[in-house]
């Protein structure tokens, strides 16, 4: 003790500082560093969890390149991305920049609007499977039937799946994106709206001219964020297609299904790691691609 | 909910741009644009809400009348929740998400807030090093860490324990990042008396900064424990036998027994959905706050 007190007040707080941060330095090199690098290292390796892990330099990637499976999994991964990133972004939009101009029962509105995202994803991958059942058990199936419209195969035919177990992840994700565009609607000075009252322009100039250009650090925001999230789809697509993951004929199948299927059902370690090196690539360039092409300083 | 600055905000604070726009007095073509809207939003939140809606309903309709399309069962009946319960594997599960997602959630408040504070208040060599080093694992997606933590839980015995689904999640990124923004507002001078009066660094923390950044806490606890209440992958992989299952773990295989009835899957839905609803209905304002913070900050 007499040593701490002989220290400078400077350097007590360094002693400090470093006495509060060895917990979790210690827990972000254990559990965040070095299982990424270590998740590197495996994808160039050969490894079935139980016999001997063999180097094999670029081989897991060469076979992922050669891989139909992997091509397909990887333009499934982009539709989600490209389908999904732009329909909630307008939606949300739109919602948001109605539900902020209404005076009565706003709150309420507001609330219907949020509540899909406070479920689990899992809960309510089974609702819409259940939806999206034939005659007699779906609902959708026997509301069409009731005003007598030929069924809707969803989740049974290739090219309708991708879309139907897209549909509850944009559902679920409105809400969010809807308080967040809210919140940046509100925080637009009021003084640009006087000043366009006064010139008397027109609500698609307000809208053009100053809502949307000075939303423009909320939309990178949502643009982002939403991307992250279509790219890493997984729970919605798994449980939508327990029977068959990623069915009917892997085309709804997403990389982190591949990734789930090569390493845990498969047991192909290091191959499951080079497509995980591969989807961090993706976010990675996906990011900075839409940060640079939304950058406020064009 | 007794925090003055989080739900004592006026919900508007400012008059809407429409309002702005809007004829000062009499009625005219706005009153009309103003119903349209509402009457369009309040469909739009309807149809929002209906599959959670339909969730519930069929929760509490008897098997054979599952199929019918009608919001209101016929004959409401709790026996699903009695039969699902009494199985005890959802009760199980429900134990299980809740001592995982609450742990995890104190954790996460306890170093978060540490190390943003820290990063925040004291001045230190390699201060700029750890933050960026934090920061940056907020671009490694969880799945590319999967593998790395799977192989380090079977190693150290952790495959199936409430230890083996926690330990990723004990602190984020985002956390320390959120709340080293909100230590920001805290006054150096208000540190700077309780040092002065005699006040150890870690209750100057504890003791004086913490109470001033509640808020910011509360918007992280939801986050935290709601991510984790819903997490899927991480316990997916990381669990074996049913009794540790979280619940949309136990949720995704209970649907795919080939005879469980539909009725029951949304029991087992609802049971999984219903409490974060509770908890949003009672704390709506306050947890959209947090949203819209979280969001913004982060």
């Amino acid at each position: 003790m007499t040593a701490y007190r002989n220290l400078t007040i400077r350097q007590k707080q360094i002693v400090w500082a470093w006495i509060f941060l060895a917990v979790p330095v210690l827990f972000y090199v254990v559990i965040r560093f070095y299982p990424t690098g270590n998740a590197v290292l495996i994808s160039f390796q050969d490894w079935n969890l139980l016999g001997a892990r063999t180097w094999t330099g670029l081989d897991n990637y060469e076979k992922l390149w050669n891989d139909p499976t992997f091509w397909k999994v990887f333009v499934n991964t982009f539709e989600y991305l490209i389908i999904g990133t732009p329909v909630s972004l307008v939606l949300s939009f739109v919602i948001a920049y109605h539900l902020d101009k209404l005076r009565f029962a706003h709150s309420f509105i507001r609330m219907l609007y949020f509540l899909p995202f406070m479920t689990s994803a899992v809960a309510m991958a089974w609702v819409w499977r259940w939806f999206y059942q034939g005659v007699p058990i779906g609902l959708f199936n026997n509301l069409l039937a009731s005003v007598g419209i030929a069924q809707i195969e969803f989740l049974n035919s290739t090219t309708n799946a991708l879309p139907a177990v897209l549909a509850p992840a944009i559902w679920a994700g409105l809400g969010f994106q809807i308080i967040i565009f809210m919140a940046g609607l509100r925080a637009i000075p009021v003084s640009y709206y006087e000043a366009a009252r006064i010139d008397g322009v027109g609500w698609w100039t307000v809208l053009t001219e100053i809502t949307i250009p000075l939303l423009r650090p909320t939309i990178v925001f949502i643009v982002v964020f939403s991307s992250i999230g279509f790219l890493r789809i997984f729970d919605h697509v798994f449980n939508m297609t327990t029977n068959n993951p990623g069915g009917p004929l892997n085309s709804t199948k997403p990389l982190v299904l591949m990734i789930y299927d090569t390493a845990f059902n498969a047991f192909d370690m290091g191959y499951a790691a080079a497509q995980t090196v591969v989807l961090f690539t993706i976010l990675l360039i996906v990011s900075l691609l839409q940060l640079w092409i939304l950058r406020s300083d064009r | 909910m007794t925090d003055a600055t989080l739900t004592d905000v006026p919900d508007r604070v400012k008059p809407s741009s429409e309002a702005l726009l809007a004829k000062p007095t009499g009625r005219g073509p706005r009153d009309n644009v103003q119903i349209i809207r509402w009457i369009l939003l309040f469909l739009g939140g309807i149809l929002m809400v209906m599959p959670i809606a339909y969730m519930i309903s069929t929760s509490l309709k008897w098997p054979h009348e599952v199929y019918n399309v009608n919001l209101i069962p016929d004959e409401p009946t709790i026996e699903n929740y009695t039969y699902v319960l009494e199985d005890g594997r959802f009760f199980n599960w429900f134990i299980n998400s809740i001592i995982i997602a609450t742990i995890t959630t104190i954790s996460n408040l306890f170093f978060d807030s540490l190390v943003g504070y820290t990063l925040c208040k004291f001045k230190f060599p390699g201060r700029t090093l750890v933050f960026i080093a934090i920061l940056s694992t907020l671009m490694i997606p969880t799945e590319m860490l999967v593998i790395p933590w799977y192989l380090m839980s079977q190693q150290f015995g952790w495959l199936d324990s409430y230890w083996g689904i926690m330990f990723p999640g004990l602190m984020t990124a985002f956390g320390t990042f959120l709340m080293k923004q909100f230590f920001e507002s805290v006054p150096d001078d208000f540190i700077e008396a309780a040092r002065i009066d005699g006040l150890n660094e870690f209750q100057i923390w504890w003791e004086v900064a913490m109470p001033l950044v509640k808020p910011a806490l509360a918007a992280l606890a939801i986050f935290v424990f709601l991510g984790n209440w819903t997490a899927f992958l991480w316990p997916l992989i990381v669990t074996n036998s049913p009794d540790m299952y979280t619940l949309p773990v136990g949720l995704a295989g209970f649907g795919d027994e080939a005879d469980v009835a539909w009725e029951l899957i949304m029991t087992g839905a609802a049971i999984s959905t219903i409490p974060t609803l509770v908890v949003f209905l009672i704390f709506q304002r306050f947890i959209i706050r947090g949203v819209v913070m979280a969001g913004l900050k982060g």
